[in-house]
């Protein structure tokens, strides 16, 4: 088995808040993210699938076809939007760098012809990262 | 759904490899150039990933804001612009990015509001270490 790892990067903005909590309680968990008005970042995202070696192409999974999927399953979807606003899966579910994960490892799974989606790593920052192995 | 974090932390420090165990020649001859005396420096990347499920409420692992003041007070406070061989922990240990990356684990350890998974040391572009926990736990 291989694992095969494609970058994507897209660019959005969001913000923390939970309804069922007062403004106090917003501010003090979520601190400067907790700003209404948003913020944003660039986001980096890698998509590793796990499969066998075609023995006639020599490849998992044609990366041109895996591009494309991401585009239209992920990057066409977020990139320059406000994920709360404009994403349907954050109007109940805040976009957190754990949360983006865990939806775009939903939006893949099972689109990928021929290999498995192994894992879901979202950089929100160079230093911070969320990884999603489809974990319950 | 259980997650991972992974959170990258910046440091600086000086250190020797040298043990009381070897003599003067064979020191020299196994840590080389890192045996000069006066010591030699890096800057230290520490990559921490934790686990758990994700909280419903806040989207949440564990709120970095906590993780961030852990490491702030346990681990920059702590190894940050210091010379790793005067302090505690490598006493009785060559301060090797593999002993740093134990002690680390050790002291996330102690970080309750997730599960410590590893600890990711880069000691140059070209040199990482990873400490997953063990037997020991680190905890020797």
């Amino acid at each position: 088995m291989i694992l095969l790892t494609r970058k994507a990067e897209f660019s959005a903005a969001h913000f923390y808040w939970n309804e069922k909590w007062t403004d106090e309680e917003n501010h003090r968990v979520f601190g400067k993210c907790a700003n209404r008005n948003g913020h944003g970042h660039n986001y980096t995202l890698e998509v590793t699938v796990a499969g066998e070696v075609d023995p006639v192409s020599g490849f998992v999974v044609d990366l041109k076809q895996l591009k494309d999927i991401l585009e239209r399953e992920v990057i066409s979807v977020y990139d320059h939007r406000h994920l709360n606003l404009e994403v349907p899966e954050f109007a109940k579910m805040l976009p957190t760098t754990e949360n983006i994960a865990v939806a775009i490892w939903q939006r893949l799974e099972g689109k990928i012809p021929n290999a498995k989606l192994h894992r879901v790593r979202v950089y929100e920052l160079p230093d911070l990262l969320a990884d999603y192995y489809g974990e319950r | 759904m259980k997650a991972y974090l992974s959170r990258r932390y910046h440091l600086s420090a000086s250190h020797r490899l040298h043990t009381d165990a070897y003599d003067v020649e064979k020191n020299r001859a196994v840590f080389g150039k890192c045996n000069n005396p006066h010591g030699h420096g890096h800057n230290y990347t520490v990559q921490v990933t934790v686990s758990g499920q994700v909280d419903p409420e806040t989207g949440m692992v564990c709120n970095l804001a906590d993780l961030d003041a852990f490491a702030a007070e346990n681990l920059i406070n702590r190894f940050d612009h210091q010379n790793l061989n005067t302090l505690d922990c490598f006493r009785e240990s060559v301060s090797t990015t593999e002993n740093l990356t134990i002690e680390v684990y050790r002291i996330f350890k102690r970080f309750t509001a997730a599960y410590l998974e590893r600890v990711h040391i880069e000691e140059t572009s070209n040199n990482s270490f990873d400490y997953a926990g063990g037997p020991d736990q680190g905890l020797v």
